[in-house]
C-alpha cells in the first residue's frame, strides 16, 4: 500500500539553463512541487513557460546546450529508499534503471515519437528488455500483452507493423503502451492530447485514466488546455516563464485562484456562460523574449495587481497562501 | 553563481538592429563569422586580381622558348644584399653535366641581378587598352626574360612563373563562363520543372537522373576528342566551356527546382496570385528573391568541380591545346614520372589548382551558411 | 516495391539508351566514316585498298544508309557481344578490352567500400559531437580531400612514392603475374596493390559522404524519436547507432547511385597517372589515335556498367528503407 503522504517526486528549486552563443536562457528557473503516488498532477503553462523542459529534467534528458544547473529532485523508488535524480552521473545505470523503469514517458507527437525504420513490437520489446530479466520471446508476449492493455485490436499482428501504419488514435495508445511496458510508477505525459482530434483525446484521457486505476500509477499530465486538466488532475501547478506561480488542488485553483496570471488564464477561457458580444478577456502583453526577462517578478508587465518599487525590483518566492496552496506573489506576502 | 540573465536594455537593442536590417545585411553578418569563407573570398579576390592583370604579373613572354634554358630549378631569391633590402637573384651558367649529360645551372655569384618592384619590363597593354611597360617584378640593368626564373622552366625552356600567370586567367575565367551557361539551363529547367510540375517535371527529372548516372569524364574525353583538330584555340575553348556545362547544370536544376516546389506552397506565392499578379510577375518579382541566395550558393559551389574538369581534360591532351594556356596544359608536362622526379617544380600549377578549388569551396559553404543557416 | 523496382529498370534501361545514342555520336561525330579510317590504317600498314573494295564495305556496314539505319544494325550488333574490330590493334574490341573492364569495376568497387569504411564513422562522430574539435579538424581534412582531384592526388603520391621511397606505386600487379592467367594468388596479388588506387580514388568522395551524412544525422538527433529512445533508458551509444543512425543510413546509401558515376569516371585519369591495366589508358589511346569504335564501344561499356552498379543500389536502398518495400512514399 503506497504511502499516500509521502511523496512520488519530489522537485525542489529546479534550475535548468541553456547556454546559447546568443545568449543564455533560463528555461526552468526555480521551480518546486510534489508529485503523490496515484494522483495525477497536471502542470500548466503558456508555451515555452518551461513545463517540457521540467519533465526532461526530471528524467536527465534535456537537450544540449541545457543544463541543470542547481536543485534537487528526489524520487522515492520502490524499495523505499530515495536518490536525487540530478546528483547521477548522466546517462549512468541508474538513471537509465529509472527512465522507463521507475518513470515513464510520453511525447505530444506520436508520429515522429516512433523510429520510422523500426517496428512498434522492437520498439516496445527493448523497453521490457530493459527493465526485466526475460528472453525475448516473453518480451515479445508482454509487448502483445501492453498494446492490449491500451486498447489496440489484433494486437499480435500489429506488433510487427511499423508506426506509419497506424492510425494517429492508435499511434498514441501504441506510445502509452511503450511508455508502460516495464510498469513505472510514474507517468509523465507531455501534452498527450495536443495533436488529436476532440474525440480521440476523450478516447486517451479515458485510457489514462482507466490505466492509473489499475496500476496505482502516479500521472504528471503536463499541457496548455486548462479543460484537460480540469478533468483529469487532482493537483495543479501553474508555470510561468520557468517559475512556479502557484500550485493546489484542482477545485480550489480553479474556483478560488490567487495568482494575478492564474486568474487572468481561468478569466480567458471561453465559456457557454459568458455574456455574448463581449470582447473576450485577454493577458495584455505578450511573453517576453528569453534574453530579455523582466528583473522582480517575471509576470509585473503584464499584471494587473502591479506594484511598482516591489514587483518589479524583488523575485516572489513560492509561500503558502492556504491549506495545501502556495503562491508566489507579493499580494499575499 | 554567476548572473545569467541579460539586462533588457542591452537585449532590446540587439533585438532592434536585427529587426531592420535587410535580407543581404543579415546575410552579411552571418558571413562574415565565417573565418574560412572569408579568408577563402580573400584569396579568390587575389586569383582574379592575377587573373585580369596577368600581363602585369609576369614578367616574361609565356611563348619564349629558349632550349639553353630548358628545366631550370626555381631560383631562390636572396633579400639582403650588404645588409640591406635588396632582392636579388644570382646569374645562371647553364653547362652541360659531363656525367650525365644534363643541363646543370650554377650560380655564377660574381653578377648579382637586382629584382625590382614595380619596374619596368617588356611594354605591354593594360586591359588591353592602357600601354605600360611596368610590371609587378622587374630586373634592373638586364632583361628579365633572360634572367629571372622564379619558378623555374618547362622542357622548352619557358618561364614557368609567367605561364602560370596566364595560365590563372585562363583557368579562373573558364568556370566563369561555364558555370553562366550551367546557370541558365539550371534556372530555366529547373524553375520550370519545379513550377509546372506534372509531366514536363517527371520528364525533367529523368533526364536530370539519367545525366547524373553517367560517367562525366569519359564522355567528356570522347566529346572533346571529337573537335575537328584544325579548330582555334578560341573555337575549342568555348566548345569545352560548353561541353562542360552541358551535363553540369543537373546540380543547380535540382536545387532550383527544389525551392520552387517548397516555394509553391508559401502562402505569399497563393496572396500573389489572388491579388491578380501574373505568373511570370510572381516567378520573378516574388519568389526569385527569396532563393536568390541559395542559386549564388550553389553556382560559387559548382565553380571548383568545372575547374577540376577543365584541368582534367587539359592534362590528358583532350582540353585546351598549345599554344593556349592553362593549369591543365601546364600539368601536361608533369604527366612523366621521371622528369617531375627530376624536376618537381613542374608540380607547381597544381597547388594552384588545389587552392583555387578550397577557396571556392570556403567561399560557396560561406554563401550557402549565410543565405540559410537551417540548410 | 513492385512499382519501385519496375520504375528503377525502367529508368536503368533509358539510361542504357541515352548512354548508347550519345557513345555513338562520339562514334561518328569526326569527320570521316569508319572507313576511312580503315583505309588509312591499311595504308599505313601497305596494303592499299581499292575503290570497289570500299565501297562493297560501306554497303555491308550499311555506312550509306540514313544514321537512324546505322544505329539501329550497331545496336544490334552489340546485343550479340560484337562489338566491332579495334583500328589500331587490328583486333576485335571485346579481345582488346579484355579484363580492363572488370579491374575498373574492381577499383571502384574498392574506392566505394574504402570512401563508406571512413566516411561513415567520421560522419557519425561529427554529427554526435559537432563543432568540438575534431569534427573541425574532420571538416577541414574533409575540404582538402574535395579539393585534391583524384589525379592530382595520384600524382602526388606517385611522386612521393617514386622520389622518397625509389618505387613505383602504380600499377595493380606485380610484374609476375601481369600476364598470368587468374588464380587465388594473382587475386591476393590485386588485393594487395588495391589500396592505393582505392584511397586516391576515394578520398575526394569520403570528403562529399562525410558532409552528407553529417547533416543527415544532425537533423535526425533533432527529432522527438532520439529523446523518446533515451527516455525509454536505452544506453547512449545505443540510443544513437540503432535509432537515429539507422535512419540516416538511408539517404547515405542512396549516395551511391551517383558515387558509382562519379567514381568510375575519376578512375579514368587516375588509372592513367598510376598506368593501371584499367579502360581509362586504353580510351585515351584510342580517343589520340581517333580509334572511335574503340572509345565509342569503351564509353558505352562504362556507361552500362555502372547503371547496372546503379540499379544494385537502388536494390539496396530496398532492403534497408521499410518505407519503400512498403509502398509508402
Amino acid at each position: 500500500m503506497p504511502d499516500a503522504a509521502k511523496p512520488l517526486l519530489s522537485v525542489r528549486n529546479l534550475k535548468t539553463c541553456f547556454f546559447q552563443d546568443e545568449g543564455t536562457t533560463q528555461a526552468v528557473d526555480g521551480a518546486s512541487f510534489d508529485v503523490f503516488p496515484g494522483k495525477t498532477l497536471g502542470i500548466v503553462g503558456e508555451s515555452g513557460c518551461g513545463k517540457s523542459v521540467t519533465a526532461q529534467s526530471i528524467l536527465r534528458i534535456v537537450d544540449r546546450p541545457g543544463r541543470i544547473v542547481e536543485g534537487e529532485i528526489i524520487l522515492s523508488r520502490a524499495d523505499g529508499s530515495e536518490v536525487d535524480v540530478v546528483k547521477l552521473k548522466a546517462n549512468g545505470r541508474e538513471i537509465r534503471a529509472i527512465r522507463g523503469g521507475d518513470i515513464g514517458l510520453i511525447f505530444q507527437e506520436p508520429m515522429t515519437s516512433f523510429s520510422p525504420v523500426h517496428t512498434v513490437g522492437t520498439q516496445i520489446m527493448e523497453a521490457v528488455l530493459l527493465h526485466s530479466a526475460v528472453g525475448r520471446k516473453e518480451a515479445r508476449l508482454r509487448g502483445i500483452e501492453a498494446l492490449r492493455s491500451v486498447g489496440i485490436p489484433k494486437p499480435e499482428r500489429r506488433i510487427d507493423e511499423y508506426s506509419f501504419e497506424l492510425s494517429g488514435g492508435l499511434r498514441q495508445r501504441a506510445m502509452i503502451a511503450v511508455a508502460l511496458a516495464s510498469n513505472p510508477r510514474l507517468l509523465i505525459a507531455d501534452e498527450p492530447t495536443t495533436a488529436l482530434d476532440v474525440t480521440t483525446q476523450a478516447q486517451i484521457l479515458d485510457l489514462l485514466r482507466k490505466l492509473q486505476q489499475e496500476r496505482g500509477m502516479a500521472i504528471m499530465l503536463i499541457t496548455h488546455n486548462l479543460g484537460v486538466v480540469a478533468e483529469m488532475a487532482d493537483d495543479v501547478v501553474v508555470m510561468y516563464l520557468g517559475r512556479v506561480v502557484e500550485q493546489g488542488k484542482v477545485d480550489d485553483i480553479f474556483h478560488d485562484p490567487k495568482h494575478p496570471y492564474t486568474k487572468a488564464l481561468l478569466q480567458s477561457i471561453p465559456s457557454i456562460d459568458s455574456t455574448p458580444r463581449v470582447k473576450l478577456p485577454t493577458i495584455s502583453g505578450s511573453i517576453p523574449h528569453p534574453f530579455n526577462r523582466p528583473t522582480g517578478c517575471p509576470f509585473h508587465p503584464r499584471c494587473e495587481s502591479f506594484k511598482p518599487g516591489r514587483c518589479d525590483t524583488e523575485v516572489p518566492l513560492l509561500k503558502p497562501v492556504g491549506e495545501g496552496r502556495t503562491a508566489s506573489c507579493f499580494l499575499y506576502q | 553563481m554567476a548572473e545569467l540573465v541579460a539586462t533588457p536594455e542591452a537585449g532590446g537593442q540587439a533585438e532592434e538592429r536585427v529587426a531592420v536590417a535587410t535580407q543581404w545585411q543579415l546575410m552579411w553578418w552571418r558571413f562574415r563569422k565565417h573565418k574560412l569563407a572569408v579568408g577563402g573570398t580573400l584569396v579568390l579576390i587575389a586569383f582574379y586580381v592575377v587573373a585580369i592583370f596577368a600581363d602585369f604579373f609576369a614578367y616574361a613572354d609565356p611563348q619564349e622558348s629558349d632550349a639553353q634554358r630548358s628545366l631550370m630549378a626555381p631560383q631562390p631569391i636572396h633579400w639582403i644584399d650588404e645588409g640591406r633590402f635588396r632582392p636579388y637573384v644570382y646569374a645562371l651558367k647553364g653547362t652541360r653535366d659531363p656525367l650525365t649529360f644534363k643541363r646543370v645551372y650554377v650560380p655564377d655569384t660574381t653578377r648579382k641581378i637586382p629584382i625590382a618592384f614595380f619596374g619596368r619590363g617588356e611594354p605591354y597593354e593594360l586591359l588591353g587598352v592602357i600601354p605600360t611597360d611596368r610590371h609587378f617584378l622587374a630586373v634592373e640593368g638586364a632583361s628579365a626574360s633572360q634572367s629571372l626564373f622564379l619558378m623555374g622552366t618547362d622542357i622548352l625552356g619557358r618561364d614557368l612563373w609567367s605561364r602560370l600567370m596566364y595560365a590563372t586567367r585562363t583557368s579562373m575565367t573558364i568556370g566563369l563562363v561555364s558555370v553562366a551557361l550551367s546557370l541558365v539551363l539550371g534556372v530555366v529547367l529547373g524553375g520550370v520543372s519545379g513550377y509546372f510540375g506534372g509531366i514536363i517535371d517527371t520528364v525533367i527529372q529523368r533526364i536530370i537522373e539519367i545525366l547524373r548516372s553517367i560517367p562525366t569524364i569519359p564522355l567528356w574525353m570522347g566529346l572533346a576528342a571529337a573537335l575537328p583538330a584544325d579548330w582555334s584555340v578560341v573555337q575549342v575553348y568555348f566548345a569545352i566551356t560548353i561541353i562542360i556545362s552541358l551535363i553540369g547544370w543537373t546540380e543547380l536544376a535540382r536545387v532550383v527546382r527544389g525551392r520552387f516546389i517548397s516555394l509553391k506552397e508559401e502562402d505569399f506565392v497563393m496572396a500573389a496570385e489572388l491579388l491578380g499578379c501574373s505568373k511570370a510577375r510572381i516567378i520573378f518579382r516574388h519568389m526569385v528573391p527569396s532563393f536568390i541566395s541559395h542559386i549564388i550558393a550553389a553556382t560559387t559551389l559548382a565553380i571548383p568541380a568545372i575547374i577540376i574538369s577543365e584541368t582534367s581534360l587539359s592534362f590528358l591532351g583532350l582540353g585546351l591545346r598549345p599554344p593556349a594556356i592553362s593549369w591543365g596544359v601546364l600539368l601536361q608536362d608533369a604527366q612523366n614520372i621521371q622528369a617531375l622526379v627530376i624536376s618537381p617544380w613542374l608540380l607547381i600549377p597544381a597547388f594552384s589548382v588545389i587552392v583555387a578549388v578550397l577557396a571556392f569551396n570556403f567561399m560557396g559553404d560561406g554563401i550557402r551558411d549565410a543565405a540559410d543557416p537551417y540548410l | 516495391m513492385i512499382s519501385y523496382i519496375v520504375r528503377r529498370l525502367l529508368l536503368a534501361v533509358l539510361t542504357i539508351w541515352a548512354i548508347s545514342v550519345l557513345s555513338f555520336m562520339i562514334i561518328h561525330l569526326p569527320p570521316g566514316d569508319y572507313v576511312t579510317s580503315y583505309i588509312a590504317s591499311m595504308s599505313a600498314s601497305g596494303s592499299a585498298v581499292s575503290e570497289g573494295e570500299a565501297t562493297a564495305l560501306r554497303e555491308q556496314l550499311g555506312l550509306d544508309k540514313p544514321i537512324t539505319v546505322q544505329y539501329a544494325k550497331w545496336m544490334g550488333l552489340m546485343l550479340q557481344g560484337n562489338f566491332g574490330m579495334a583500328m589500331e590493334w587490328g583486333r576485335p574490341v571485346s579481345d582488346v578490352i579484355g579484363d580492363r573492364l572488370t579491374l575498373t569495376m574492381v577499383i571502384s568497387v574498392a574506392a566505394i567500400l574504402f570512401t563508406w569504411a571512413l566516411a561513415l564513422p567520421i560522419g557519425i562522430y561529427s554529427a554526435v559531437y559537432p563543432y568540438s574539435f575534431l569534427d573541425y579538424v574532420f571538416t577541414f581534412v574533409g575540404f582538402i580531400g574535395l579539393a585534391f582531384p583524384g589525379f592530382l592526388l595520384a600524382l602526388i603520391v606517385m611522386y612521393v612514392g617514386f622520389a622518397w621511397f625509389g618505387a613505383n606505386v602504380g600499377g595493380l600487379f606485380s610484374p609476375d603475374f601481369i600476364e598470368a592467367p587468374w588464380s587465388i594468388a594473382k587475386m591476393w596479388d590485386l588485393t594487395k596493390h588495391l589500396p592505393i588506387p582505392a584511397v586516391v580514388l576515394g578520398v575526394a568522395g569520403t570528403a562529399q559522404l562525410i558532409r552528407i551524412m553529417r547533416s543527415n544525422l544532425l537533423d535526425e538527433l533533432r527529432k522527438p524519436y532520439v529523446m523518446t529512445a533515451r527516455a525509454r533508458g536505452l544506453s547512449e551509444y545505443r540510443v544513437i547507432m540503432r535509432y537515429p543512425v539507422r535512419v540516416a543510413l538511408n539517404p547515405f546509401v542512396s549516395t551511391i547511385g551517383y558515387l558509382l558515376p562519379y567514381i568510375v569516371s575519376g578512375s579514368i585519369i587516375v588509372s592513367l597517372v598510376l598506368s593501371l591495366p584499367t579502360v581509362g589508358p586504353l580510351l585515351l589511346k584510342a580517343l589520340i589515335a581517333q580509334d572511335m569504335f574503340l572509345a565509342g564501344t569503351i564509353v558505352l561499356l562504362l556507361g552500362v556498367m555502372t547503371v547496372i552498379g546503379t540499379f544494385i543500389s537502388d536494390l539496396l536502398l530496398m532492403w534497408v528503407d521499410p518505407r519503400i518495400r512498403l509502398g509508402r512514399q
